[in-house]
């Protein structure tokens, strides 16, 4: 026996560049998030060839998650031809072989920045969302050492008086993105900086989401079917964004959280943020045949 | 005649540390107290009427003796009760009236007088109307029944001050010169109460600068000026 | 030389605060040794004391916020049982969220000075569960128009407020749930006689109304003699003295508490 018979040949980097140890070590913390869901897990948050900051927390999962039969969405604030998306797009298509879509129905892994796509997402597929601040009470209490005793204590007093000072300084509740949520009734939790629009599509979802920070080095976990509950008092209703009304200036479809497009006299125009369900309405509209799944969201509105 | 108050072999002094001296007040007094009964304390200046008064009502703590009180619950001494029986009593059934009030920031007048009806449990409109009488009787007019007792004069806050410490009949009323500088008006409704809550059966113990403002009530003077210590006498006292 | 007083025998109610034999020492200091202290419901208990007495380190232990070498800590109330010297920080924080009310000489321990002066109110009630924004305004407007606060200040945040008035949203936190326990720790020193005074008579004013059982510490004799029924004289860590408010003030036993009195008469 040869020593080369024992080993493999020298390859340029692990499957999906992370070694694997790296990715033992993510998927054991995924699954620990996963059993206590909405609870900061720490991780080591190894190095990968991008700036902290740009979603090198949700690479890192989708890198670890990935194989070569599953195909991969990656969207930025709703679009798929931004540069950031494109560009971890093609990183994991490179590092890993995987097949890549930007349609949401035939995605198995999406990756995602500030946005939950339109289309209701099933059973099979995982939601990975890129967080940068995973921690709801940093601005109740800068103490991170106290903020964690405050998780284990469920002392959430102070994030409800936040909402409180919102309502009595400005008549309402003024958190737009990142707005907490009780998750499984235990732990607040930032959704990341998705829209309030798009909290209430985490509520007893079907899919699992994953939201990792990789500055920050937290994982945290929804797992499929588990409460989602936004902070709210009982007289003073959740509200979304005022998006209901409003209809895309290229595709025509309405009823989905916009874009605003500042125009020259002043005034906007509106464009649908999730870009591929926009891209599919269009194509339909110009007479293609394209499938268009079911939308959290119908007119407007979100059945409870 | 329904004993109220046996009061034996009472010593009292006190203990100046910052001096090194012990200074007596009074030694080994003893006499009973019946219900409806009056007893002037006499003697000269620093015999230790008052001392007496304050030893009672435990504003003092006794050195020796036995002051047994009969009490709605039963026989109970007062020199050794504890701190939150005396309290109780205090509020029920042994009542102490001086010259000065203790008069608090924003509380009205008739809001005084009527506060031991209120902690007694009387409902707190029916406690005012008495409260309004009591005051009335001792002669606070009427405009200053909702003025704060803080701005009054000496004279009617005294007045008020009578009002609230007779308001509630009590078992033993302990009089520590409560007429002086009093108007004649206010001297003779202090009396006409005396009598009524004497003849309802408080036992009282007074001393007073004049007794002759109550000599018709004194049924007994116990002298404590140190030669006639326990010398008790009929009402023959030196007007 | 005095006589030794008996147990209770009228008053055969539990005293809703028992303290027993309480010591802690930091290091070689001995912060309080073997202080014991009681109060009954709706009493107000007086600790005096200068500084370094162990007055405040006791008022913190009430409060659960330090626990002491040696002694235990009951209250008398329902679903309250035990030292609790013994609950873990979980039930030490609900404990005393709902059941303990406490006014600090410095606000800022108290308050969270950029908030609201309804929002610092509110917070006690959204710690205790409530979740409905009319009923939190409507108790929180409740809780400081009971502790005399202006009411067209209700927004306001306390670090624009005077010291009184910082003081009344203390208080009005403090009582906002009703607590059976109110913990006074020198409420009122620092601000002017006149404004001391006006807190004085409120807490007084509370006090009867509600009836809650009172510890209040202070160093000024004048506080203790407006508020206390009975005071209990602190030095160096231990109980010189104690006794009904009056005895204490008119015939003090001990050589310090003579001492004190004198000062101030």
């Amino acid at each position: 026996m040869t020593l080369h018979a024992l080993t493999k040949p020298w390859e340029p980097m692990s499957y999906g560049f992370l070694d694997a140890s790296a990715k033992r070590e993510i998927r054991r913390k995924m699954i620990k998030a996963i059993a206590v869901p909405g609870c900061q897990m720490p991780y080591a948050s190894h190095e990968v060839p991008m700036a902290r900051g740009w979603g090198t927390g949700g690479l890192q999962v989708s890198l670890t998650l990935v194989n070569p039969s599953m195909r991969v969405k990656v969207i930025d604030q709703g679009a798929d031809d931004s540069v950031n998306a494109a560009s971890i797009r093609r990183f994991i298509a490179r590092v890993a072989g995987t097949p890549t879509t930007m349609d949401t129905l035939d995605a198995d892994l999406i990756q995602s920045r500030h946005r939950i796509p339109e289309e209701v997402l099933r059973e099979d597929q995982v939601l990975v969302l890129q967080v940068p601040n995973p921690e709801p009470l940093r601005p109740v209490q800068p103490n991170m050492s106290i903020a964690r005793q405050m998780h284990a204590d469920a002392d959430y007093g102070r994030m409800w008086l936040q909402l409180y000072e919102q309502i009595v300084r400005s008549g309402r509740v003024m958190q737009g993105a990142s707005y907490p949520s009780l998750v499984h009734g235990r732990h607040v939790m930032t959704p990341s900086p998705i829209p309030r629009w798009d909290v209430p599509k985490l509520h007893m979802a079907k899919h699992l989401t994953i939201l990792s920070a990789g500055r920050e080095k937290r994982i945290f976990a929804v797992p499929p079917f588990t409460r989602v509950e936004p902070l709210v008092f009982s007289d003073v209703p959740y509200k979304v964004e005022d998006h209901a009304d409003l209809t895309c200036h290229r595709s025509g479809t309405r009823g989905f959280f916009m874009n605003e497009i500042p125009q020259d006299d002043g005034t906007s125009v509106f464009e649908v943020s999730d870009s591929a369900w926009g891209v599919k309405a269009i194509r339909r509209r110009d007479g293609e045949e394209v499938a268009l799944g079911e939308t959290w969201y119908k007119n407007g509105k979100m059945p409870s | 005649m329904i004993p109220v108050l046996d009061i034996e072999g009472l010593s009292k002094g006190f203990t100046l540390h910052h001096l090194g001296n012990q200074i007596e007040a009074f030694k080994d007094i003893s006499f009973t107290v019946g219900a409806g009964e009056f007893v002037l304390l006499k003697g000269a200046n620093g015999a230790g009427k008052s001392t007496l008064l304050r030893t009672l009502y435990r504003s003092y703590l006794p050195r020796a003796g036995v002051i047994r009180f009969h009490s709605d619950d039963g026989p109970i001494d007062l020199a050794r009760a504890a701190d939150i029986d005396i309290a109780h009593l205090r509020r029920t059934e042994i009542g102490f009236v001086t010259q000065f009030l203790q008069a608090r920031p924003r509380v009205s007048a008739e809001a005084i007088v009527a506060e031991p009806l209120r902690l007694h449990g009387i409902p707190a409109d029916e406690a005012l109307i008495r409260a309004r009488e009591a005051l009335a009787t001792f002669g606070v007019k009427q405009e200053l029944w909702k003025a704060y007792p803080t701005t009054f004069s000496g004279g009617e806050q005294q007045k008020v001050n009578l009002a609230r410490a007779l308001i509630l009949p009590q078992k033993l009323l302990l009089l520590d010169e409560p007429t002086a500088s009093l108007d004649a008006n206010a001297r003779a409704a202090l009396v006409s109460r005396l009598e009524e809550l004497k003849a309802a059966g408080t036992a009282m113990i007074g001393v007073f600068h004049h007794p002759g403002d109550v000599e018709k009530l004194i049924d007994r003077v116990v002298d404590l000026t140190p030669d006639f210590i326990k010398s008790e006498d009929r009402i023959d006292v030196d007007l | 030389m005095t006589l030794t007083l008996d147990a209770p025998r009228i008053v055969t109610t539990h005293p809703l605060l028992q303290v027993h034999h309480v010591s802690k020492s930091y290091g070689s200091v001995n912060a309080l040794r073997d202080v014991s202290a009681i109060a009954y419901p709706g009493e107000v208990l007086g600790i005096v004391g200068e500084s370094g007495s162990g007055k405040s380190t006791l008022l913190r232990m009430m409060n659960l916020e330090e626990t002491p070498d040696t002694g235990s800590y009951t209250l008398d109330l329902p679903d309250v049982e035990g030292n609790l010297f013994d609950l873990d920080r979980f039930a030490r924080r609900m404990l005393c969220a709902t059941r303990i009310g406490i006014v600090y000489q410095n606000p800022h321990l108290g308050l969270l000075m950029k908030h609201s002066s309804s929002g610092n109110v509110a917070e006690r009630l959204l710690v205790a569960g409530e979740r409905s924004f009319a009923t939190l305004r409507a108790k929180a407007t409740a809780a400081l128009e009971a502790s005399e606060f202006p009411l067209d200040r209700l927004d306001a945040p306390p670090i624009e407020l005077s010291g009184g008035m910082q003081q009344r949203v203390q208080l009005a936190k403090a009582i906002a749930l009703e607590p059976a326990l109110l913990l006074l720790d020198e409420p009122t020193t620092g601000l002017d006689v006149s404004v001391q005074a006006l807190v004085l008579d409120t807490l007084k004013r509370l006090q009867q109304e509600r009836r809650i059982t009172m510890v209040i510490v202070s160093h000024d004799l004048g506080v203790i003699k407006t508020l206390a029924d009975r005071v209990m004289v602190m030095k160096g860590g231990e109980v010189v003295e104690a006794g009904l408010a009056d005895q204490i003030f008119q015939d003090p036993q001990h050589a310090y508490t003579q001492q004190l009195v004198h000062a101030k008469l």
